[in-house]
């Protein structure tokens, strides 16, 4: 909410500098967007007529405008906008002019022709938001005057604050203004309105029924005659302008003003056109239509509330929008202004169905003081009789419906200091909120004895013993409260889940990947480009279609990131991703229930996957071994399988403990083509759910022996379909126990070796822990191995 | 008067020493050592001659051939250990490399800047006495605001844009039932639920990373996913003294000494009182990096505790924000391309 200063001071004389108040408006919750300084730096600036507009020649969005400084001379300006015609008074910054962004007027040439100055939008001087199109001053505002002294424009401090949801009393003036007396200890005048009354009672002249009491807890309606309508004077839209609204004729412009300055959101009617000069709230019936003041026609539902007339006939919007049949125009004689206090929830249902957000449907849905009513309907006469020459006929109408009770609330003054952490006395607490409206009495002297807290009727969030602590604690001070450090009896610790992140972390950066953390949101059709079935949960209410669908796999990401840095020709780029998808195949428990509430969807997976492009298959699988050494589970079994999306020949499912863990394997070229990728891919993929809930025990140290080994390589010819794995398996299951090492050193293909057979070379270290392995015991193993091989898999050993 | 025997020798080894010093190849070397001291070298014939002289010269000359066959030792010697190094050194010499001619060939990883301010934070937390705990991203409804004092249609709830799944095809699950979370806050309340299921607590001091989602466009200041970090304190006697105390604390483990903290009242529903967090920054301005507050009596209440008894404390820190502040990365987009470029930086 924008709060000029100058309208604060209207009720509390504050004193300070920006900055202290800055820190003052922060303390109290009253969190300070902005600052802007207005009326200042406008020297230079003064009124001049419109002589005439054209067309720039040779710019189609440039005007040529000629003007009066009052000197009958006629100066050219070139000017982007074109709302002003010949005739109209307007704000000109004469050369050599600094305006209060800084900028320097000179003069100059744009498009070849002369622009001598510049006319000014009302945001370029500080007079509101509106920065597409020039301001144009009252008529018969007096030529070549300065603006400030025709706009008798003050300098004033501009507060831009954001008031939170539990504060429906700071959406004011007044609220603000309470707030700062009471932390700055200075005296409050919210004033008390002068206008005197003539004409017939207004309950003589209309009435009010409120059908449903839910809807609207009180009406208060009077009845204004005589007003003309026309401009605000400038003081008043002036102060409009700088809190952000913008300044339409007299009668809008009280209404605003007073919603403003009390919070007390406002309507008028026609009241001539009000049928019956009754009206009668209730709930819409569902598809009722009503055409708003906006001109739109709207399709209400049976939980909006209307203003209907004596007819019946919805004439407004309750606490949205007022109708169009009732609007004030010249013609209008006698004015009814409705202040009303509207349920909340109802007017948040319905502004948000309706979609129609406006300054009175914030106000309402906070929460309105049902008491000011009928201050903000004198407010209201006070100002329109200034402005419009009004008068306000004697009379209110006051109808109630139901408003929320405001029972005292009690509060153990033991337990503020137990939630604060103070040690305030009873009293100190009463003398921090009695400031702000909290009236308070005590049974007895004691912190025991509980205060009885009577809450005031402009914060219906207040309705419990920790509301009141909270605005003990806010008048108090969060930053006067001592500073204490609560000990953990435990010492802190990681879990087991984030040790072994970190550590599968550590591995793949040791292994040359980097960490990425593409958006876990696809598009429809992203799964089946990597060949990965479609079925992913989908989000109800995405922004853009293309995060729609939830992942079901890391592999989109991280195929598209590949992608990315393709494009940009950067290859060979190697990433891991560590984190959750959604598989679609679970389904959710019945969460209604609440003791099965710690269960949530069973499809949410915490996963580890990993690309190297530029690299096959085996070294995925090698990468892999290593991470389940980390993690401490095995033995790897890879089987071999088609696997969506991946190479059929080059990829196997991960089985750990007899147990499917993932994948591992290359992408499939098809896949690698549509992500236009031009290297080879290879692939690893971990269920970290499953392989982190495989116990796992502490790492017992092996001796290392201390006897010499002994080397013996052996190269078998075998046939193709027979996995290295198995051969492995037959050498280990020979080597009795001795071979410390077995190693893979090379893989020979030829067409000597007889067709489907490939050699297969493996170096055997062997090695005793408790002697030196004599040569013939080397010999005798190297035999037994070479037989039990070809006996298992018929191969040869190869010369 | 000299031996002509013993002059000889001298000259022997005068001049032995000369061509050794001057010799400037091993193999001249070994050449050299077989004419000086092999079989049939002059010093050697010298020697056989001594058998034909008197007992007595024979002791004496002999003891003067021995010393110089020494000196020629010793000098072959020495001459070798000076050529061996020489060779030693061409050798590495012609090895020669320009140790600026990088190839690339090494590739390091790098871990994702946001993941490094992750587990900083879990670091300074673990050495406060704080355990590490964590959540699904899908939370129900009831979770995500319900049990945080957030009834269905509170108006509040429109402070957070939220992605809802849909939950159509499942079966008994009501529309706008399942949620990606939109904040770690849900977390407390399974971690309070957990301890009283399982007897283990309060006391409880835990932290809760994790990931959040907001329905957000993403564009260089937001994302519709990022990261949070929540803290929990519950137990007997936590007072908001307690949480400032442990603000500062924080803040002067993770931000630096000589920063402070600072508490500035704030709404929401699940914390009362609440604030913000500003942090001072060494420019004199303070730096919003999150809320905290008293948990809410009501919260406690649906997690199965007596706010009565037990009172609390909790926080939440966005990870990005501290993240990109840290680094100054300016736009978040680059947090989740995953460019190589950007990667590599950290």
């Amino acid at each position: 909410m924008k709060v000029p200063q100058s309208w604060l001071r209207d009720f509390v004389p504050i004193d300070l500098d920006v900055e202290e108040l800055a820190n003052v408006f922060a303390d109290l919750g009253l969190e300070v967007d902005g600052v802007q300084h207005v009326g200042e730096g406008l020297e230079g600036i003064v009124v001049a007529e419109v002589l005439d507009v054209r067309k720039h020649p040779d710019a189609d969005r440039i005007c040529l405008v000629d003007v009066d400084l009052g000197d009958g001379e006629a100066l050219q300006i070139a000017c982007g906008a074109s709302n002003m015609t010949a005739g109209d008074m307007i704000p000109l910054a004469t050369i050599g002019t600094t305006m209060p962004n800084g900028m320097e007027i000179a003069a100059r040439k744009m498009r070849g022709e002369m622009s001598n100055g510049m006319l000014c939008s009302p945001s370029e001087i500080g007079l509101g938001d509106v920065t597409d199109g020039i301001l144009i001053l009252p008529a018969g505002t007096e030529l070549g005057v300065s603006l400030t002294e025709a706009l008798e424009i003050a300098p004033d401090v501009i507060w831009d604050l954001d008031i939170l949801p539990n504060r429906p009393d700071a959406l004011s003036i007044v609220g603000v203004a309470r707030d700062l007396s009471a932390r700055l200890g200075l005296p409050m005048n919210v004033g008390d309105p002068k206008v005197s009354e003539t004409g017939s009672d207004a309950t003589s002249m209309a009435s009010v029924e409120i059908l449903d009491p839910d809807l609207c807890g009180r009406f208060v309606a009077r009845v204004l005659s005589g007003v003309t309508i026309g401009e605000s004077p400038q003081w008043m839209a002036q102060r409009l302008a700088a809190a952000g609204m913008r300044p339409i004729n007299n009668v809008v412009d009280v209404s605003n003003y007073v919603m403003l300055e009390l919070g007390q959101p406002n309507h008028t009617y026609d009241l001539a056109k009000v049928a019956g000069q009754t009206l009668r709230v209730r709930r819409a019936t569902e598809g009722e239509a009503i055409e708003t003041l906006d001109g739109v026609t709207r399709i209400l539902h049976s939980s909006d509330g209307v203003i209907a007339d004596g007819n019946n006939r919805a004439i407004g919007i309750a606490g949205v929008m007022g109708g169009a049949s009732t609007e004030i125009s010249d013609s209008t004689e006698d004015v009814l202004v409705e202040l009303a206090w509207w349920d909340p929830m109802s007017i948040a249902v319905s502004a948000s169905t309706l979609n129609l957000h406006s300054e009175a449907s914030l106000r309402f849905k906070r929460g309105c003081d049902p008491e000011i009513a009928p201050f903000a309907a004198r407010r209201f006469g006070e100002l329109l009789a200034e402005t419009g020459g009004s008068s306000l006929h004697p009379g209110v109408i006051d109808e109630f419906g139901n408003l929320p009770s405001r029972e005292p609330v009690h509060v153990r003054p033991e337990r503020v200091n137990l939630v604060l952490g103070t040690e305030l006395s009873a009293d100190g607490m009463a003398n921090l909120i009695e400031p702000i409206g909290f009236t308070t009495t005590q049974s007895g002297n004691d912190l025991s004895d509980a205060l009885t807290v009577q809450i005031p009727s402009w914060r219906h969030d207040s309705t419990a013993e920790v509301d009141v602590i909270e605005e003990i604690g806010r008048m108090y001070g969060l930053d006067r409260i001592p500073k204490t450090v609560p000990t953990s009896p435990r010492g802190g610790s990681l879990g087991p889940r984030q040790q072994a992140l970190r550590a599968l972390r550590r591995s793949f950066v040791g292994a040359g990947l980097s960490e990425a953390m593409p958006l876990p949101f696809l598009a429809p059709g992203d799964l089946e480009k990597c060949g990965l079935s479609a079925e992913g949960y989908v989000v109800a209410n995405p922004l853009a279609a293309e995060e729609s669908v939830l992942r079901t796999s890391l592999r989109p990401g991280l195929l598209a990131s590949v992608a990315y840095n393709a494009a940009r020709r950067i290859n060979g780029v190697r990433l891991f991703e560590l984190g959750r998808v959604f598989g679609a195949a679970d389904v959710i428990v019945d969460i209604s229930d609440s003791a099965e509430r710690g269960v949530v969807l069973a499809g949410e997976r915490e996963m580890a996957a990993a690309v190297l492009c530029g690299s096959e298959a085996p070294e995925a699988v090698e990468l892999l071994d290593g991470l389940l050494d980390v993690l401490r589970v095995g033995p790897l079994i890879l089987v071999p399988e088609e696997l969506p999306g991946l190479h059929p020949g080059r990829s196997a499912r991960i089985e750990v403990a007899g147990i499917g863990v993932g994948s591992v394997g290359e992408v499939d070229p098809g896949v690698l083509d549509s992500f236009e990728i031009n290297e080879r891919v290879s692939w690893l993929e971990i269920d970290l759910s499953i392989v982190l809930s495989i116990p796992t025990s502490v790492v017992r140290a092996q001796p290392v022996s201390r006897y010499p080994s002994s080397d013996v390589d052996l190269a078998f010819v075998i046939d193709d379909r027979i996995p290295a794995a198995s051969l492995l398996a037959t050498i280990r299951g020979a080597s009795e126990g001795l071979a410390e090492s077995v190693d893979l050193f090379d893989v020979f293909v030829s067409r000597g070796l007889g067709e489907g057979k490939r050699s297969l070379a493996y170096r055997i270290r062997f090695q005793a822990p408790d002697r030196t392995l004599k040569d013939k015991e080397v010999a005798r193993l190297r035999e037994g191995i070479i037989a039990e091989v070809e006996s298992v898999h018929g191969a040869t050993l190869r010369a | 008067m000299t031996s002509p025997v013993v002059s000889e020798a001298e000259e022997l080894v005068r001049s032995g020493i000369e061509r050794v010093s001057a010799a400037d190849a091993l193999d001249d070397l070994t050449e050299l050592q077989t004419e000086l001291l092999g079989k049939k070298s002059r010093l050697n014939a010298m020697r056989a001659a001594l058998k034909d002289a008197t007992p007595e010269d024979r002791k004496t000359l002999g003891r003067a051939l021995n010393v110089s066959r020494t000196e020629l030792e010793r000098s072959l010697t020495d001459r070798r250990a000076i050529l061996t190094e020489q060779v030693r050194r061409a050798a590495l010499d012609a090895e020669q490399l320009d140790l600026t001619e990088s190839l690339g060939r090494v590739r390091v990883g790098h871990v994702h800047p946001i993941t490094q301010t992750w587990e900083r934070l879990e670091d300074v937390f673990v050495g406060m006495g704080f355990s590490v705990e964590d959540g699904p991203e899908v939370e129900t409804d009831w979770f995500n605001f319900e049990a945080l004092n957030l009834p269905p249609s509170h108006p509040a709830r429109s402070l957070w844009d939220t992605l809802y799944l849909d939950s159509s095809e499942i079966p008994g699950v009501a529309p706008e039932q399942l949620v990606l979370r939109t904040h770690t806050s849900p977390v407390q309340v399974r971690t309070m639920m957990r301890a009283v299921r399982e007897n283990s607590g309060p006391p409880i001091y835990v932290v809760c990373p994790g990931r959040v989602y907001r329905r957000d466009t993403a564009d260089a200041t937001h994302l519709p996913v990022f990261h949070q970090i929540e803290g929990l304190v519950v137990d007997e006697g936590i007072t908001m003294g307690d949480l400032s105390g442990t603000i500062e604390e924080f803040t002067k483990a993770y931000f630096g000494e000589s920063l402070t903290s600072r508490l500035r009242p704030s709404f929401f529903p699940f914390t009362e009182p609440s604030a913000e967090v500003d942090i001072s920054q060494p420019d004199g301005s303070w730096l919003e990096v999150g809320g905290c507050g008293m948990v809410h009596p009501n919260v406690l209440r649906y997690a199965g505790l007596d706010p009565e008894r037990w009172t609390g404390f909790a926080f939440g820190f966005g990870i990005d924000r501290l993240a990109y502040i840290r680094h100054g990365v300016a736009d978040l987009r680059d947090l989740v391309t995953n460019d190589m470029r950007f990667l590599e930086q950290f």
